[in-house]
């Protein structure tokens, strides 16, 4: 009994990180879906989100869901003002140029982050009380049904968003062919500073999530998860939506039984050892179209 | 850059050197004004018999905290030995003098301020304040003989030459000292290990930890380990709390403390937990205090013990510093009265017969009634056990 019990704890610690990586793999898969950039600053926008929701409850003393409004709508303005700065103008450029450009936002949204509140981590209090529920003899923390709730609705909306409106539809003409979508009327630019402004948001949410989870709060704080999350949106098929929560949550509860049932040292390992097979077997990933290269 | 380091290190000697003949505790004054100072100081303290202490230890980087708490617990130390007349040698007094450089806690940076302060005249070195950078420049000062005591380089190897001393207890004797109190003192025989397997510190305590439960007839149910840089250990602690487990020892640092002990209130586990001394600091990290309630951590220091010593030490302290001192602070203080000690006891300045002295003092300090060293360099001391009470820390008795 202690047994299965422990089983389905260890599984749902894999639930719960796995949400996480999910979340912020929504927005990564998102952003090459429409954009095709591989946005690496996107582990720190959800830093970025963390420390305003830390602004505003903490120093502002804001009420919490004002709070959590406006640290959407920061991260929603700063994922744009990015793109603007650092994206617009290398449009044309080779994708590398962009992925690098990406690599130096991500280390100045964190050495920005480290001057105005220096290297020691701020403790935070959660602002999401939620009480845990036991079932059976298997305990789950409430901030993980928040977590995996806010991750399937954020799923659902964003597949509804990109396959069912106007603007969603100029989305996907946009990741299709630039140059028709804006011969056929489509602001190119406006539709790729959405996208940025969506991508950012649900970072923004899940830098809340992360910090109500973890309560501690650092410079660095995005790094990892953002790379994991990246696994994970590869692992899931990179730009397709439903990819990246399936992906997210594979990895999370891979990640949670190897280290429960085989080793702490080995589970990295193994996370990308299973993402090395995943690829050698099926190149576009678990749910990612295969798509003919134009040549 | 490098001129402006030497003008400041120059400074800062001069502040000192200011402030150890005033004696009057004021070391907070600015740099500026401390560079006003510089000709004054350097001409009162060429009269007396003057004996310089090297500090070495980070002063930036990642570690600075150390490595501050470091100077300052040295400087109230040699404040009140030098109003209090200085040190007797025979028929000679010395005034003590604190120079400081920067190493910043890494190992390249240890050599070029150990050079340092041997060109500026050192007749003993405090430090270096981490193990890393202290066991870099032990041969160093093992070939130039000259007394090296660290007051917290707790890895084995920092003293492993004959001239080389510490204050501070080393990773494997706080594991042994823990093991104890878990199973004699307090009666666990089933106990859990969650331990750090990317840092030296905690695996040391980890592993004579271990070896000692196993020698005083516990039993480990679970060793559970995490990376340095994890913030999420509910894995762990699900297998732990699968286990029969009656106590969760944590040799760890405070802000990994953190996150293991939130973690584990909010899957509902109620057992209680042990720790070492990097713990100490936890409850300005947590968010809930009662996530810590009851823990018990071994401390070489309690800046709250009401005995007359430390709360002298602690008013001293905070009306210098603004802040509350911590077991480094305490260490150097210790560390300066073990000089001192050896001073008088040797009836000598000369580093051989200092180094020959430092086995036949006891020091009454902070960290410890009746201090011994072994020939080995290794500290005979008791140690504190603090436990968490109402969200304060307590002495355990």
């Amino acid at each position: 009994m202690s047994l299965i019990n422990n089983l389905i704890e260890q599984l749902i610690n894999g639930l719960r990180t796995g949400s996480i990586y999910a979340l912020i793999a929504l927005g990564y898969t998102m952003v090459y879906g429409i954009a095709k950039m591989i946005n690496f600053a996107h582990g720190d926008i959800i830093m970025v989100g963390a420390y305003a929701l830390y602004v505003f409850t903490s120093l502002l003393g804001l009420p919490v869901p004002v709070c959590i409004i406006l640290t959407i709508i920061a991260c929603a303005v700063l994922g744009v003002l990015v793109e603007r700065i650092a994206y617009k103008p290398l449009r044309n450029a080779p994708s590398l140029a962009v992925l690098i450009t990406a690599i130096g936002v991500s280390y100045f949204l964190q050495n920005v982050a480290l001057l105005i509140f220096k290297a020691t981590p701020i403790p935070f209090g959660s602002v999401i009380k939620v009480p845990s529920i036991k079932i059976g003899g298997v305990h789950i923390s409430g901030i993980t049904i928040v977590t995996f709730a806010v991750t399937v609705i954020a799923m659902v909306i964003l597949t509804w968003f990109i396959n069912k409106t106007k603007a969603g539809s100029a989305m996907r003409a946009v990741s299709e062919d630039k140059g028709a979508a804006s011969l056929m009327g489509i602001n190119v630019n406006k539709t790729i500073s959405m996208t940025f402004a969506i991508g950012s948001a649900l970072a923004a949410v899940a830098g809340i999530l992360f910090i109500c989870q973890y309560e501690s709060l650092s410079p660095t704080l995005g790094a990892l998860p953002g790379i994991k999350a990246f696994v994970a949106a590869v692992l899931g098929g990179i730009g397709s939506i439903p990819g990246a929560m399936l992906g997210g949550i594979v990895l999370g509860i891979i990640e949670s039984l190897s280290k429960a049932y085989i080793s702490t040292q080995l589970a990295d390992a193994i996370v990308f050892g299973v993402l090395v097979i995943v690829l050698l077997v099926k190149p576009s990933g678990l749910l990612g179209k295969m798509k003919a290269e134009k040549v | 850059m490098k001129k402006m380091t030497k003008f400041m290190s120059v400074a800062l000697a001069a502040t000192l050197a200011a402030a150890s003949l005033t004696a009057c505790g004021g070391s907070g004054k600015t740099e500026t004004k401390a560079a006003d100072e510089t000709k004054a100081a350097g001409e009162a303290t060429a009269d007396g018999e003057v004996f310089t202490i090297a500090g070495i230890g980070p002063m930036t980087g990642d570690a600075a905290s150390y490595g501050i708490s470091v100077k300052q617990g040295a400087e109230v130390a040699i404040n009140e030995i030098n109003a209090a007349g200085g040190v007797q040698v025979g028929d000679t007094t010395y005034t003590l003098n604190l120079i400081f450089e920067d190493d910043e806690a890494t190992e390249d940076k240890a050599i070029q301020a150990y050079n340092a302060v041997m060109d500026q005249g050192a007749d003993a070195i405090l430090g270096c304040v981490t193990s890393g950078a202290c066991i870099a420049i032990t041969d160093l000062t093992a070939e130039d003989g000259i007394l090296q005591i660290t007051p917290s380089g707790s890895a084995l190897d920092c003293t492993k030459n004959d001239n080389a001393f510490r204050v501070c207890f080393t990773d494997p004797a706080q594991g042994v000292s823990m093991a104890d109190m878990a199973v004699e003192t307090l009666g666990y025989k089933k106990i859990a290990v969650l331990y750090d397997n990317s840092s030296d510190y905690s695996m040391g305590i980890k592993e004579a930890f271990e070896e000692e439960v196993a020698a005083k007839g516990g039993e480990i149910v679970a060793s559970e380990a995490f990376a340095g840089s994890d913030v999420d250990f509910n894995t762990q602690l699900t297998s732990i709390k699968g286990t029969d487990a009656e106590v969760i020892f944590v040799p760890a640092y405070y802000q990994q403390v953190t996150y293991i002990t939130k973690q584990a209130k909010e899957m509902g586990m109620e057992l209680p937990f042990l720790g070492s001394d990097g713990w100490d600091g936890v409850l300005g990290t947590v968010t809930d205090a009662s996530t810590v309630e009851n823990a018990i951590f071994l401390s070489p220091f309690f800046a709250a013990d009401p005995s007359d010593n430390v709360t002298a030490f602690v008013a001293a302290y905070e009306e210098a510093y603004k802040a509350t001192p911590d077991q480094f602070a305490a260490d150097a203080y210790d560390t300066i009265y073990a000089m001192k000690a050896a001073m008088e006891k040797a009836g000598s300045v000369e580093s051989a017969d200092l180094i020959a002295a430092m086995t036949e003092i006891t020091v009454d300090g902070l960290t410890g009634e009746g201090i011994t060293w072994t020939a080995d360099g290794e500290p005979n001391k008791g140690c504190k056990f603090i436990q968490i009470k109402d969200g304060a820390y307590t002495l355990y008795e």
